[in-house]
């Protein structure tokens, strides 16, 4: 176990909140608004812990416990997950396996708490959800089996981190795999233009309508959740992109929250400058996500 | 030995006396279901003590019969396919002791003795060391399923399901048969072993023997395009029996498979790994994306079978990869994963198949569209089933996770080698697990959301009730050992699969493994890590919520004041997306039309998800054979004279020729 990385962990955990944040900052400048503060979620996070609850007649369990497992998983995955210059704080061969399998594990319960309420529209949103996951999953899967390839590491903190090869070699690799990784970043969060988290109830058929029923500490626990895996997707990006980049840890350190900073941005740019796809196109974005992490793993093997 | 001859005596007891009872139906079930009980707990311990044991424990007879002998050999392969058989055996016969109590018919008596004689039957097959004793238990395996699987004959599709079931059978015997005899011929012996090192790779009768096993073992254990009869037997059997028969049964093909492996001369060759691979892929993804577009709830069941088998499969693969080109990190990390998912199958697919028993035993419905609600109204069952469900799609903390971890750290291994030959099969393992996995989440997020969550959908499913103690506690067992056996995997898989490698060709002992395991314990590690992490933050929740007010509505409806319970999402709107995606591998027949015009009359909409492997290759076969088998009708007409005489000029000819 690696302690060091205690800190970087807890300052995932701390900052997390800050993403959504920033890619609303982004949008209401190009919109022409002046937008919510940036630590918008954190008074609504303080503001639903304090509040009490309203549950549906028709809940049971599942739905009371689906939130707590969202957050423990996140937070467990955060764990693998090593940061700028820092490996993670627990690394071992598979173990991205087992993170992929941790949001999961998350959505699983996220989509059994939708069901739960008996509501055709959470039903929708759940249907929609994992038919768009099963599609991502391969992506994601493949694109680290590149990365994998090419940096011959199997834990997180090695296919993410280490150098290797020339660069000239990488970049083509780095950037297919980051293209595929993008896509599954904006799928797995429910961002432009595979849902459209503004339209908060008409059109908004993923994240906003699995937890359409909760209130109190647990909605704050579901957006935390959700909060936890926008940095989790946009971390591994960043770390494929600038993993092999020389510096000090402390460099390092400031380049990961530049580039998740960055990554925040782009999905603002993304989310202002596009409409969301017709829903039966967004299965066409993932072939092409797993399209892109498939032509990464070819160009690992012309390496190796 | 002893332990596991007094099983087996146990069980034959158990199936004499059930049906002499049959008069008094209940007694018939006890004495049925206690013999079966305790006959499989002296199994169980006899199967632990086999794997325990350096050298198995051998047994020869003497036997009256031409040919072959009585020879049983508990080494450690056969103790741990006996581990499975012997632990769901007796919690399926516990169950069942309760699933036939309130409606107790003369034929049950009848049904436990065939009930004994499958667990001896499946007994023998993992122990026999002998054709002639393997084949005879192979027969008398595939006609006592039979017996089970047509307990309610008074139906016309259990009777179809029944007849589909024996003709597979018959020719996944009649492949069998062939291979054996061709494997006995090259050996000089029926016994087995004789046949160490006997298959010459290389030859071309190795790859006849090999074509030949993945055919005749594949229909039993329901490989793509032989996997027709599962989907009509599992449902048309009693719950229990379609427990037994989806958790161990048709693990008889697999164990099949993995015992022709140790009668190699050497490692195989590269293409039969590309075969179990490609084989597994067909079947796991096929498999589960047939199982999303079923209403029926058994027959969903039945296609993930096809899919477990293919994961199964896909380690196998890896491993026969690993074997060919001298990787025993790959050998071991596959061929463990893939047998330790045989022991977790048989958990969790029993478990699902009791759940969905329980279902059927409250409700009378196994149409998912009618049900809903249950949770609320089967609070044991409903638990039981979540953790069967988390398990079966590969979630942490559950035991399906650590044998899908297995192998993807021996396809992600086969990655790095760089070896051309096996690189890509290995991709093809990892994308098609990737895509398994979301898929099965997918399928099983509609079984427990439709099934169990929401409202009921029909006055039957709100009027369900808690079955009784003997169908929940067996379900609540196999529940634990899904979690237990997740957390625990490290320490099991470590044993179980140095042990079994001495027995596989080629298999490299233990420590090529030592690298899997260090990874499985820090998973455990974390596993547990995240269900502390979730207890506490339950508990804070429940600290938050509890000096402030807490209220209960309905479900937000979007202002809409009249809401009904049909008007939730149903299992084949929820699967729609992933069913129209893959509409032109699934064939989805959708029947009558949407609701029309600014006056809309009443309008009706079916949709129904043929089973096109079964159609296009097996249906056109059968047809083919029927056609071709017609003209033989004039021999057979059914007077028995004829028959006699048939058998004296078969007779006779066959002595003219031996002169």
């Amino acid at each position: 176990m690696n302690t060091v990385a205690l800190g970087p962990l807890a300052l995932a955990l701390a900052a997390a909140p800050l993403l959504p944040g920033l890619i609303n900052r982004v949008k209401a400048f190009f919109a022409g608004r002046r937008g919510p503060p940036l630590f918008q979620l954190y008074y609504d996070l303080a503001k639903l812990l304090r509040k009490g609850a309203v549950y549906s007649r028709t809940t049971t369990w599942v739905f009371r416990a689906s939130p707590a497992v969202g957050v423990a998983a996140g937070a467990l995955a955060l764990a693998l997950l090593p940061s700028g210059g820092t490996p993670a704080l627990l690394a071992f061969p598979g173990d991205f396996v087992l993170l992929v399998y941790l949001l999961g594990l998350a959505r699983f319960f996220l989509v059994l708490a939708a069901l739960d309420t008996g509501s055709s529209f959470e039903g929708l949103g759940a249907s929609r959800e994992v038919a768009f996951s099963a599609l991502a999953e391969p992506a994601f899967l493949i694109a680290l089996a590149a990365l994998a390839r090419a940096s011959g590491s199997l834990s997180l903190s090695g296919l993410l981190g280490a150098g290797g090869g020339e660069l000239p070699v990488r970049l083509p690799l780095l950037l297919l795999a980051a293209a595929a990784l993008m896509l599954v970043l904006l799928t797995e969060n429910a961002r432009v233009p595979v849902d459209d988290p503004n339209t908060h109830l008409e059109l908004t058929m993923l994240h906003e309508v699995l937890v359409l029923d909760y209130s109190g500490p647990d909605l704050a626990f579901a957006l935390y959740a959700a909060a936890l895996k926008l940095w989790l997707f946009g971390a591994v990006l960043v770390r494929t992109l600038t993993g092999w980049l020389p510096g000090s840890p402390a460099l390092q350190t400031a380049i990961f929250l530049a580039g998740l900073v960055t990554v925040a941005l782009a999905v603002g740019v993304i989310e202002s400058c596009m409409a969301r796809l017709r829903l039966t196109r967004v299965p066409h974005l993932l072939i092409a996500a797993n399209a892109f992490a498939l032509l990464a793993v070819l160009l690992g093997m012309r390496q190796g | 030995m002893t332990l596991f001859l007094s099983a087996l005596a146990l069980l034959l007891c158990g199936a004499a006396a059930a049906p002499v009872l049959r008069r008094a139906p209940r007694w018939a079930s006890a004495v049925g279901a206690g013999s079966a009980v305790l006959g499989a707990l002296l199994g169980l311990a006899a199967a632990v003590r086999g794997l325990g044991a350096a050298a198995g424990a051998d047994l020869r007879l003497a036997w009256t019969l031409p040919m072959g002998s009585f020879h049983v050999l508990l080494d450690r392969l056969s103790s741990f396919f006996l581990l499975p058989l012997f632990l769901l055996a007796g919690l399926c016969a516990v169950y069942g002791y309760g699933y036939f109590g309130q409606h107790a018919r003369r034929r049950d008596g009848a049904s436990w003795c065939f009930y004994n004689l499958l667990i001896v039957a499946m007994a023998l097959i993992f122990t026999a060391r002998d054709l002639v004793l393997f084949l005879m238990a192979w027969e008398l395996m595939a006609l006592t399923s039979f017996a089970l699987v047509i307990h309610e004959r008074e139906h016309d599709d259990v009777r179809h399901a029944g007849w589909v079931y024996l003709v597979a059978s018959h020719i996944s015997l009649a492949l069998l048969l062939a291979l054996f005899l061709l494997l006995g011929r090259s050996a000089g012996t029926t016994d087995f072993d004789g046949f160490t090192g006997v298959i010459q790779v290389g030859s071309g009768l190795a790859d006849v023997l090999f074509v030949l096993a993945v055919l005749g073992f594949g229909a039993k254990a329901g490989f793509l395009t032989l996997h027709g009869w599962l989907p009509e037997a599992h449902p048309a059997a009693p719950s229990h029996v379609s427990a037994l028969m989806s958790g161990v049964m048709i693990k008889t093909g697999i164990y099949g498979l993995v015992r022709l492996l140790t009668f190699l001369s050497g490692p195989p060759p590269l293409w039969w790994g590309w075969l179990l691979i490609a084989v597994g892929l067909g079947s796991g993804v096929l498999g589960v994306l047939l199982a999303l577009a079923q209403h029926d709830l058994k027959r969903l069941l039945a296609y993930h079978s096809v899919e477990n088998m293919g994961i199964i499969l896909l380690g196998l693969g890896i491993g026969c990869l690993g074997l060919t080109t001298g990787r025993p990190l790959w050998t071991a990390l596959g061929l463990a994963g893939g047998l330790l998912h045989v022991l977790n199958h048989a958990l969790f697919k029993g478990l699902l198949f009791l759940g969905a028993g329980a279902v059927l035993h409250t409700t009378g419905l196994r149409n998912m569209d009618r049900l809903g609600g249950l949770l609320r109204r089967m609070r044991w069952t409903g638990l039981a089933f979540i953790v069967g469900a988390s398990a079966i799609s590969g979630l942490p903390p559950f035991n399906g996770f650590a044998s899908e971890f297995l192998i993807y750290l021996a396809s992600f291994q086969t990655l790095l080698s760089g070896d051309s030959a096996a690189v890509w099969p290995a991709l093809a393992v990892i994308g098609g697990l990737a895509l398994i996995g979301g898929l099965a989440a997918a399928c099983f997020a509609k079984v427990v959301g439709i099934v169990l969550l929401g409202e009921p959908r029909t006055a039957e499913a709100g009027q369900a009730h808690e079955v009784s103690a003997w169908l929940v506690g067996p379900m609540l067992v196999l529940a634990a050992l899904c979690l237990v056996l997740g957390l625990g995997a490290p320490w099991l898989v470590g044993p179980l699969t140095e042990r079994m490698a001495s027995e596989v060709a080629g298999w490299p002992a233990g420590h090529p493994l030592a690298a899997g395991i260090a990874s499985l314990r820090t998973v455990t590690g974390l596993l547990v890590a995240l269900l502390i992490l979730t207890a506490v933050l339950a508990v804070v929740r429940h600290a938050l919520l509890r000096k402030r007010r807490v209220s209960a509505a309905g479900t937000w409806d979007c202002g809409y004041l009249q809401p009904t319970a049909r008007m939730q999402y149903t299992s084949s709107s929820f699967a729609e997306p992933l069913v129209s995606f893959f509409q032109p591998v699934l064939r989805t027949r959708v029947e009558g039309a949407a609701p029309h015009g600014l006056f809309p009359g009443p309008s009706a909409r079916h949709t129904h998800t043929p089973d096109t492997p079964t159609e296009w290759l097996a249906a056109p076969l059968f047809r083919g054979v029927a056609r071709l088998a017609w003209p033989m009708r004039r021999l057979q007409q059914g007077r028995v004279q004829w028959y006699v005489l048939y058998i004296a000029i078969m007779l006779l000819v066959l002595l003219v020729w031996k002169l």
